[in-house]
């Protein structure tokens, strides 16, 4: 403030002309200050700013929404560590459970973890159909006490260019399949996700063609890499992950790991798989991961692994070649991408 | 009690003039995104792509304060009121300031400043080229934001050179649309609210030339 003129005489009383500007120094303070709070609550809400300030605050403890696991899994006893296991640092759990693509529980990452708990992953039925020897409607109960569980250390790449390192629980697809009995005509595996915006609120937008439909060739499906998990980090999946059981294909990229799956159908055909038919030129069947064929608005040569700054390079099949690398011999990997 | 010395003289914080607090209120209400931001990093609750999110942030702040630096004009036409014009330059400015930081997170921190990377991101991506060009062509705006450069141009001639701020927000929208993997109802709402900004400017031309035309 500038050095004042000495004070009036009559020192008393507040000259009527002071008096004035106090009051329009507040009147101005106060419009200023309204209009910068509102200004700047407006654009962090427009931003989405609001909102991760929100789960922050968020009273939800670490890993306490997950369930234990089902008693019912073969011998209880969980199977580790796995031939495939990567050593790479794992992703922490609140960055597993709390980053996520499930459209059918919200557009932006955080929200599937907000309404994850709608999804009621008891009880639970799989329809198995198509080219096995006996269609059936399977509890999952049923199928978890076929199995022992194991833990699987995967890196998962997503088609958007980041990935993470997330310690599944589950059970080889192949195991299951062998047991389902193929026919001589069964070529793909289909698997569909369960379809009731009840509990997937995200099902009311016709965002892409509900139910989520995914595939895999048979010899794909019954690699022992590809597993069906349902857990992570010792604990059962939550909602945000794909509860009660997904699929996870680990030299795919993630979207290829469809979510609550509800239909495993065996075909002849080629499934129709959700983000392919949606748009074709983005996302192909395969969808292997791949650091030569970028995605046409973006490269995929290098990504973000969570929690870390800088990228790095994407390596052919995520890191999976060794094992992977056969099934696709002699196929042109530009075209099949 | 002896009124306190202050208060007496001073202008008071305070410019003269109608609505001396609008400036001062709209300079810091645009800050606070960008503290709110500063917050959320240090405090670690912007979610586990630190990255993307402050991309996604500054992206979108650049594009809200251009089309908002862009509804000023059609704002005064619709209202006849001054306010809009007062605060026009500023919001320009913060677009091109949010525009700043936003290509400069993508150079740090997604392309670790590999010039070799971003020059190839720049001319193989149209989203990025897109993006890239809005931005450049922000900055001839910025530079002859002053009313100095004003006087040295003409007006006429600045006028017509910050037409490009309209290239520029649709090129904005266009980068948005392009970079969303399947909801396009943001961008969507945004070209919207350009086109109906664009639409105003243009019944308000029509209308000046046709009273103009009519003979006198």
């Amino acid at each position: 403030m500038a050095r004042m003129p000495p004070e009036p005489p009559g020192g008393e009383i507040t000259p009527e002309a002071l008096h004035q500007r106090r009051r329009e120094f507040l009147k101005n303070t106060a419009l200023f200050a309204g209009t910068a709070a509102a200004m700047g609550a407006g654009l962090v809400r427009l931003i989405g700013g609001g909102r991760s300030a929100a789960v922050a605050v968020a009273p939800e403890p670490l890993g306490s929404g997950a369930p234990p696991l089902p008693a019912a899994s073969a011998g209880g006893a969980i199977l580790r560590p796995s031939r495939f296991d990567t050593d790479e640092p794992k992703t922490s759990f609140e960055d597993v459970t709390h980053y996520n693509n499930y459209y059918e529980l919200g557009l932006s990452k955080s929200d599937p973890a907000e309404s994850g708990a709608l999804i009621r992953p008891r009880p639970w039925a799989i329809k198995v159909s198509g080219e096995v020897k006996k269609p059936m409607l399977l509890d999952l109960d049923t199928i978890l006490g076929w199995f022992p569980l194991e833990e699987r250390v995967y890196r998962m790449r997503c088609v958007e260019a980041w990935s993470m390192v997330i310690p599944w629980l589950g059970f080889p697809l192949g195991d299951l399949i062998k047991r389902l009995e193929p026919t001589s005509r069964a070529k793909y595996v289909t698997f569909t996700t369960l379809n009731d915006p009840g509990q997937l609120p995200g099902q009311r937008r016709k965002v892409l063609d509900w139910p989520y439909v995914e595939g895999l060739r048979i010899d794909e499906a019954t690699h022992p890499l590809a597993m069906l998990a349902v857990g992570l980090y010792g604990k059962s999946l939550l909602g945000q992950n794909g509860a009660p059981i997904r699929l996870v294909v680990p030299w795919k990229y993630g979207f290829k790991g469809i979510k609550s799956i509800v239909e495993i159908r065996l075909t002849e055909e080629q499934p129709k798989a959700t983000w392919n038919e949606s748009a074709p030129t983005e996302y192909g069947f395969f969808a292997n991961v791949n650091p030569k064929v970028d995605h046409p608005r973006w490269s995929q040569a290098s990504e973000r692994r969570i929690g870390e700054l800088r990228r790095r390079p994407t390596l052919p099949f995520n890191g999976y070649a060794a094992e992977v690398a056969s099934l696709y011999a002699g196929m042109d990997l530009e075209d099949h991408f | 009690m002896k009124p306190s010395s202050s208060n007496a003289a001073t202008p008071l914080l305070f410019p003269k003039g109608p609505l001396p607090w609008l400036k001062p209120a709209v300079f810091v209400g645009s800050l606070v995104p960008l503290v709110s931001l500063a917050v959320g990093v240090a405090r670690g609750t912007l979610g586990a792509n630190v990255v993307a999110e402050g991309l996604n942030r500054l992206g979108l702040l650049a594009l809200i304060f251009l089309v908002a630096s862009l509804a000023c004009t059609p704002l005064q036409t619709l209202t006849a009121r001054a306010w809009p014009i007062k605060i026009r330059k500023m919001l320009g400015l913060y677009a091109f300031f949010y525009a700043a930081l936003h290509l400069s997170t993508y150079a740090i921190f997604d392309q670790s400043l590999d010039l070799k990377a971003i020059f190839a991101d720049i001319v193989k991506r149209p989203f990025i080229l897109v993006g890239f060009t809005a931005f450049v062509l922000l900055v001839p705006l910025a530079i002859t934001s002053t009313a100095k450069m004003l006087k040295r141009i003409g007006f006429a001639w600045w006028k017509r050179l910050h037409r490009l701020a309209y290239v520029a927000g649709a090129l904005g929208v266009i980068h948005f649309f392009l970079r969303v993997k399947k909801d396009t109802t943001e961008p969507l709402i945004y070209a919207g609210i350009l086109g109906i900004l664009f639409a105003i400017r243009i019944a308000a031309w029509v209308v000046k030339r046709r009273k103009s035309a009519r003979p006198a």
